[in-house]
């Protein structure tokens, strides 16, 4: 067997020498790993106490335990006659950004993939060039970018007055404060957060796999399923979960490119944040967001670990 | 044998690049390679011959010329409509699936059916005696078997040619020496036309029926290898082919007819060949092992002084600088005393084995 082959055993020098250096390495990120234990677990851990207290009369909490926040999330109980019904409201918020969020994480994969798959293709030396354009739009503030959107899509907007003097629709098409405005919005401030893991994988794709696929008679479409998209799964996962979990708690857009109407999660909490008064259920709301995350990272992982089950 | 074209290759040429950055990789070749033969493309790296390789497998599209594959033109088709398969330079084995897998997935592209697959690849795995690893991904393997599981891949489908570019050069030495005999075994179990890249000339000349020396985009000389070896038509061939001795020489026709060549010093030789560049200045060429050296100049068709002795286990080379100032390498098979004698700074006598001189076309 060949000495230099992978899979071969390490040594126990070596062992020793990858223990040591993997002992250093933690050492290494302590620093990012406290900061990130008091600045996401410590809210965290806010919100979770925040959830079973007493709202305040102008905002922020009671210290009284009370169950009313997590309550309110699902159930809604009238002010006059105290009947409970389901808060079918929120319910629909909640199907909303999970629909709004998936349709915008596919919207972005159709569109990121090809462009990806067209920087990795570049020669090695225009691909930061690339790379750059892409990155160009995080040079300017969301809300502005969001007001620009807003600006192409509106009724009197460029989009309704170029379509209209051509003849094409006589009426201006209602685009804002619809959902596809919201997804559209979405799929531009994400984007980015797509092609940029997706590229980083297919760079490492080696391309000569391609040409071995198409030697051994696959056609175009099938090395795109049988070798390029295994191949740059990874890249799809990370781009995947980049773009859903933002677009699942996004705010801003669904504000500016939404309305009032159109709210998603984000929306409604910070609507109990501020005008609503109502901080518990604020806080219940925003634990139930990240039990939505947790729950799907969970299902998608357990995919995982079964695809490669399957593998082996 | 059949000695029917598998594959034609006519006035094909490649340019990549455009105007001033154009570079030429083929420059008008042509080549016929025959059904069941072992045909092999030799020359230096960016001599053209992964370049005309790829233009057979159709991963280039030629610029001028045309293709053939038993008589129909496949110039214009793509790779996966071509019934030829390629074992890779670098194997190129897929990483996210088996052993197995990677060998069924030619067949499974052609929507094989399913137990036909099963069976060819148990027949394939038994070919390249990989049973017991049928399950393993491709990266749990060493580099000899992932150079097995390639082939098997290659042949699975049962191309009518079957590409391979410079598959052994990842090897190690012994692997290697092993693997062109399993090669060459497996090209006649097969009978597949195995077309072969490869820059090693000593690779070239044990595994192949006919090898086509390639240089600058051009074929020099198409033969067997013993036509390649003893009767080289240009310089470059002869160079790049083992070890030589080049001379300045005069080719005449004697007064019966034979062609007589008069070496530097004044003796002549006959020469047998029958293709010469015409009468005149010419270049020979003189393979070392041809060659023997005597003590004094009375019988010796050279002579001159030795300037260097180089031992190098199987036999010892001995440097001779010519009276007319040219260089001549003597190899010496070191049985006995034979090499022993020899020393810098003697004058020795060179005797030439007859038929040795070669001249060259150019």
């Amino acid at each position: 067997m060949n000495s230099s082959a992978p899979g071969r055993q390490l040594s126990s020098v070596e062992r020793v020498a990858l223990k040591r250096e993997s002992r250093r390495n933690i050492l290494l990120c302590t620093p990012a790993m406290i900061v990130l234990f008091f600045a996401a677990s410590g809210p965290l851990l806010v919100m979770l106490v925040y959830s079973f207290l007493t709202p305040g009369d102008y905002g922020g909490v009671v210290y009284k335990l009370s169950s009313d926040g997590w309550f309110r999330v699902f159930f809604h109980q009238d002010i006059f006659d105290e009947t409970v019904s389901v808060a079918s409201a929120h319910l629909s918020i909640f199907w909303r950004s999970i629909k709004l969020s998936l349709l915008t994480t596919i919207a972005a994969l159709i569109l990121g993939f090809p462009t990806a798959y067209f920087i990795a293709t570049r020669p090695v030396k225009s691909r930061n060039f690339w790379l750059f354009l892409v990155t160009i739009p995080f040079w300017t503030n969301l809300l502005i970018r969001t007001f620009a959107i807003m600006e192409l899509i509106r009724n009197r907007g460029l989009v309704n007055n170029v379509l209209m003097k051509f003849g094409v629709i006589e009426q201006p098409i209602q685009m804002l404060y619809t959902d596809f405005a919201i997804m559209l919005g979405m799929t531009y401030v994400y984007l980015p957060l797509m092609i940029l893991p997706l590229y980083a994988s297919m760079e490492k794709l080696d391309f000569r796999l391609i040409e071995a696929g198409y030697d051994l008679y696959a056609n175009r479409f099938r090395v795109l399923r049988k070798v390029i998209i295994p191949l740059v799964k990874p890249g799809i996962v990370a781009g995947s979960i980049l773009v859903f979990i933002p677009s699942l708690g996004a705010f801003v857009t669904p504000r500016v490119l939404g309305g009032g109407k159109n709210m998603m999660l984000g929306n409604l909490i910070e609507l109990q944040f501020g005008q609503g008064r109502n901080w518990p259920l604020g806080a219940a709301l925003s634990i139930s967001l990240l039990l939505i995350v947790m729950v799907a990272m969970l299902l998608y992982v357990k995919n995982m670990q079964k695809n490669k089950g399957e593998q082996n | 044998m059949g000695s029917t074209v598998a594959t034609s290759v006519i006035d094909v040429s490649k340019t990549f690049g455009q105007d001033k950055d154009q570079v030429t990789a083929l420059d008008r070749v042509s080549v016929d390679i025959r059904e069941n033969e072992f045909f092999t493309l030799l020359g230096p790296s960016g001599c053209g011959k992964t370049t005309l390789l790829r233009l057979i497998a159709g991963f280039e599209h030629p610029s001028g010329g045309k293709i053939l594959l038993h008589g129909e033109e496949i110039s214009h088709l793509p790779p996966f409509k071509r019934p030829v398969n390629t074992v890779f330079q670098s194997y190129a084995l897929f990483p996210h699936i088996t052993v197995s897998e990677n060998i069924g997935f030619g067949l499974s592209m052609q929507d094989k059916p399913a137990n036909e697959i099963k069976e060819t690849v148990a027949a394939m795995l038994k070919l390249v005696q990989m049973e017991s690893l049928a399950d393993r991904r491709t990266d749990q393997i060493s580099g000899g078997q992932q150079q097995r599981v390639a082939l098997a891949r290659a042949l699975a489908p049962h191309p009518k040619v079957l590409l391979l570019d410079e598959p052994l050069s990842a090897l190690d030495y012994k692997l290697r020496k092993e693997m062109q005999i399993e090669l060459k075994t497996l090209q006649h179990e097969t009978g597949i036309t195995f077309i072969f890249v490869t820059h090693d000339q000593e690779e070239a000349l044990t595994m192949s029926d006919r090898v086509a020396v390639m240089n600058q985009g051009r074929i020099l000389q198409v033969g067997t290898p013993k036509e390649i070896y003893d009767h080289p038509a240009e310089r470059f061939v002869a160079d790049f082919i083992g070890d030589t001795n080049f001379l300045a020489a005069d080719l005449n026709q004697s007064d019966n007819g034979r062609m007589m060549v008069t070496l530097p010093g004044g003796r002549t030789v006959e020469t047998t060949q029958s293709d010469f560049p015409g009468a005149g200045k010419v270049n020979i060429t003189i393979r070392p092992e041809q060659a023997s050296l005597i003590n004094g100049p009375s019988a010796a068709d050279l002579s001159g002084t030795i300037n260097n002795v180089v031992y190098s286990g199987n036999d010892t080379h001995v440097h001779v600088m010519l009276e007319s100032d040219e260089p001549f390498v003597v190899r010496v098979q070191n049985r006995g005393a034979q090499s022993a004698q020899w020393e810098s700074g003697q004058a020795v006598g060179i005797k030439l084995e007859p038929g040795s001189v070669q001249v060259l076309q150019d």
